[in-house]
């Protein structure tokens, strides 16, 4: 099953790779890493992507808690949460497809960040399965070239 | 305050923690260190290899139970002791390794005798540093030790760059360590005390596990109170030998691939495993479905990754060893009405059912006359030092017979590589012991193989008058691979005959130590004796036992813990 853990750590040289070592040296596998510095620049933020039974993740928390670096860890899908990515895609747009393109653009909110003769790059940002659908939308249009950021996530907050 | 340098500072700090002995190998970069310990108090050992001077670190930390120094310089300096660290790491003993490094200015150049030692010893350190600003280099040591000895113990690395080394540093005082990220859970939840006392009197067959987390937290005593208390069954890992005395009626010994069949038997069959301070190795459970398949599992742990790893836990207990078994027995003590003589009673039919198994097939062997045979030799050590003497180890045949046959009564005793099986352990870690502990009996039990991985620290005991006594159960082979290709690779004897050996007595004479030889039986008594006698330098026995001597009881790898193959 696919979980998502957001971890907070030491903003210290080293801790990302005593992270991503970890998953390495148990034989876990990263589906998706986003780091950067919180409010606090000493902390930074990490969500991770993984998959495993439940026995594997509860392994997974426990070995990332255990790491010297590592302030807080969460699987935040036990939850309600909220998780983006972000994709830039550059699809083919000749004159006969230039409309189509624009008009999937506007179907999933995207923003045209460059144009040249022959191509759009563009900037869409959603869940994993939107990007997911959007892409699959692009490919017989033609995709040259696709760049994405994995997911971030964030627990929802508790409604009263 | 005036200021003082980078190694007067680490010296400083050696001092604040109370480190008396250290174990190096000096180099360019750290010259100034060493230039430093001259001027101090501090005993540093000059080893022969840097794998020795971690060992031997190691081998201190182990006898003491205080925290272990080595120091190293950069690039092969640390490479070299990597193998110290996995070992340390793999079995929670407390070392502080300092490596020297390159200047700041030469990081990442490719300088000379340059590594990233941070980057190749973060999968195998409980954590480790660079220092890379001379503010830090003071704090940085103090946490060090801190993080080496307290919770689950480890091993941690301090790389320091030359330039740090020489940098100028105040002297701030030593506060409290306050970790924001790190808070070892230390005190047993008293609900799951109580449900696990609570599982106690309800059980009929219930034994206790022992591991090497009851040595490392000293907490034998507290055991050994619950054990006699509830009149429980104990069995223990190679790690938790002498963690409950191994003369007592209630120890069936080790358990696992080569432990004793009355212990195998009692897990496979208990209906309570009360696991102490250990870690359900895959040495000890054998096939994961079929071990203790009928038993309800407590498990002490200050660990918590270690809580249903391998095995599903019914009551975690993440503490000290020490507190959740001064807890558990302070729980049966206010029970005013649990009679822990009814309780004891209750599991008089169980004792008998693993006093059979033990009368039935004990530890034992066959007696071939003037041939002699290891166990033989390991018992006679045994009976000559009361079975007081610190045995540590190499690893392999000799490695399972010396914890088969020494009857371990006392906590530190037993100095041996558990989880990484280190060859090359035994020699440098019992002249790190007999550092810790000069007056005491330290004997290494090898095996030819295991000896020549690191038999130039023979020079160490030597230089500084160690009288370590090595004890070689001499084959020809590499006797444990030897024992699985005979019993499963049809006697195919690949690469595991050691046609040349060295003559160890006259090898022992060549680096100024005693060397004795037994070659039949009648003369393993007198070579005891005699080595025991020597008090002044460093000994080599070297027996030639029968070659093709096996470890029994044995499970196959893979296989469950109650098909074992016996003598």
């Amino acid at each position: 099953m696919k979980h998502t853990l957001s971890v907070l750590l030491q903003n210290k040289p080293g801790a990302l790779s005593r992270v991503t070592g970890l998953f390495s040296g148990r034989g876990f596998n990263i589906e998706s890493l986003c780091v950067a510095e919180t409010l606090d620049p000493k902390v930074s933020s990490l969500t991770l992507v993984t998959r495993g039974s439940d026995a594997i993740i509860e392994q997974i928390t426990k070995q990332l808690h255990k790491l010297i670096d590592v302030i807080k860890v969460s699987d935040i899908s036990e939850g309600e949460y909220v998780e983006r990515e972000m994709v830039l895609i550059r699809v083919k747009a000749e004159s006969h497809t230039r409309a189509e393109v624009l008009r999937v653009i506007d179907i999933f909110r995207g923003k045209v960040v460059d144009v040249s003769p022959t191509s759009y790059a563009v900037e869409i940002t959603g869940p994993e399965s939107k990007i997911k659908a959007v892409i699959d939308l692009f490919r017989p249009i033609g995709i040259k070239e696709v760049v994405r950021t994995g997911t971030i996530a964030m627990a929802r907050a508790p409604k009263k | 305050m005036s200021k003082i340098t980078g190694a007067q500072a680490f010296v400083k700090c050696l001092q604040e923690e109370g480190v008396d002995t250290i174990f190096g190998f000096p180099g360019g970069v750290i010259i100034d260190l060493y230039d430093e310990l001259a001027n101090s108090s501090i005993k540093n050992l000059l080893v022969r290899h840097e794998q020795g001077a971690v060992h031997a670190a190691d081998g201190y930390a182990r006898a003491s139970g205080k925290v272990g120094v080595a120091l190293l310089t950069s690039g092969p300096g640390a490479t070299n002791g990597v193998t110290g660290i996995a070992t340390a790491y793999m079995d929670s003993i407390p070392v502080v390794v300092f490596t020297g490094q390159v200047p700041r200015a030469l990081i990442g150049n490719d300088a000379f005798q340059e590594v990233d030692i941070v980057g190749i010893t973060r999968p195998c350190t409980k954590h480790n540093y660079l220092v890379s600003n001379p503010e830090d280099l003071i704090p940085t040591i103090r946490e060090a030790f801190y993080l080496a000895s307290s919770g689950r113990p480890g091993p941690v690395l301090v790389d320091l760059p030359k330039d740090i080394i020489g940098s100028l540093v105040d002297f701030p005082e030593r506060e409290e360590i306050r970790m924001r990220t790190y808070q070892p859970h230390v005190e047993p939840h008293p609900g799951q005390i109580a449900k696990a006392c609570q599982a106690i009197i309800e059980a009929k067959r219930p034994v206790l596990y022992v591991g090497g987390g009851v040595i490392l937290s000293n907490s034998s005593e507290e055991l050994t109170e619950l054990a006699e208390k509830t009149q429980i069954p104990v069995t223990m890992t190679l790690m938790g030998l002498g963690g409950f005395p191994g003369t007592n009626p209630l120890s069936m010994g080790m358990l696992g691939m080569h432990g004793s069949y009355a212990s195998n038997m009692m897990v496979a069959k208990s209906d309570l495993l009360i696991a102490v301070g250990a870690r359900f190795d895959d040495r000890i459970t054998g096939r994961l479905d079929k071990f203790a398949p009928d038993a309800k599992v407590i498990h002490i742990d200050i660990d918590p990754t270690s809580i249903s790893k391998n095995v599903v836990v019914d009551i975690p207990i993440v503490a000290d060893c020490k507190h959740a078994l001064t807890a558990m027995n302070a729980w049966f003590n206010s029970q005013k009405d649990v009679d822990m003589t009814s309780l004891a009673e209750k599991y008089q039919p169980w004792r008998n059912q693993v006093n059979e198994w033990n009368d039935k097939h004990p530890l034992a062997y066959v007696d071939e006359g003037e041939i002699i045979k290891p166990q033989y030799v390991i018992e006679t050590i045994n009976r000559l030092t009361g079975g007081d003497a610190i045995i540590s180890t190499e690893v392999g045949q000799n490695q399972m017979w010396a914890a088969q046959f020494y009857k371990f009564n006392k906590p530190r005793h037993l100095l041996s590589s558990g989880g990484l099986g280190t060859m090359g352990f035994g020699l440098p870690a019992a002249i790190g012991a007999q550092m810790a502990f000069p007056d005491a009996t330290v004997i290494d039990i090898a095996g030819d193989g295991s000896i020549q991985m690191n038999i130039q620290e023979l020079a160490t005991a030597k230089q500084y008058n160690t009288p370590v006594k090595v004890a070689i159960l001499n084959n020809n082979y590499l006797g444990m691979v030897r024992q699985w290709q005979e019993l499963f690779y049809d006697k195919r004897y690949a690469g595991t005959v050691m046609e040349v050996t060295p003559d160890f007595v006259e090898l022992a004479k060549a680096y100024g130590a005693a060397g004795l030889r037994a070659k039949t039986k009648s003369e393993v008594e007198p070579v005891i004796k005699e080595a025991l006698a020597i008090k002044d330098r460093v000994v080599v026995m070297d027996f030639a036992i029968k070659r093709e001597e096996c470890v029994f009881p044995m499970v196959p790898a893979g296989g469950a813990t109650t098909e074992m193959l016996l003598v």
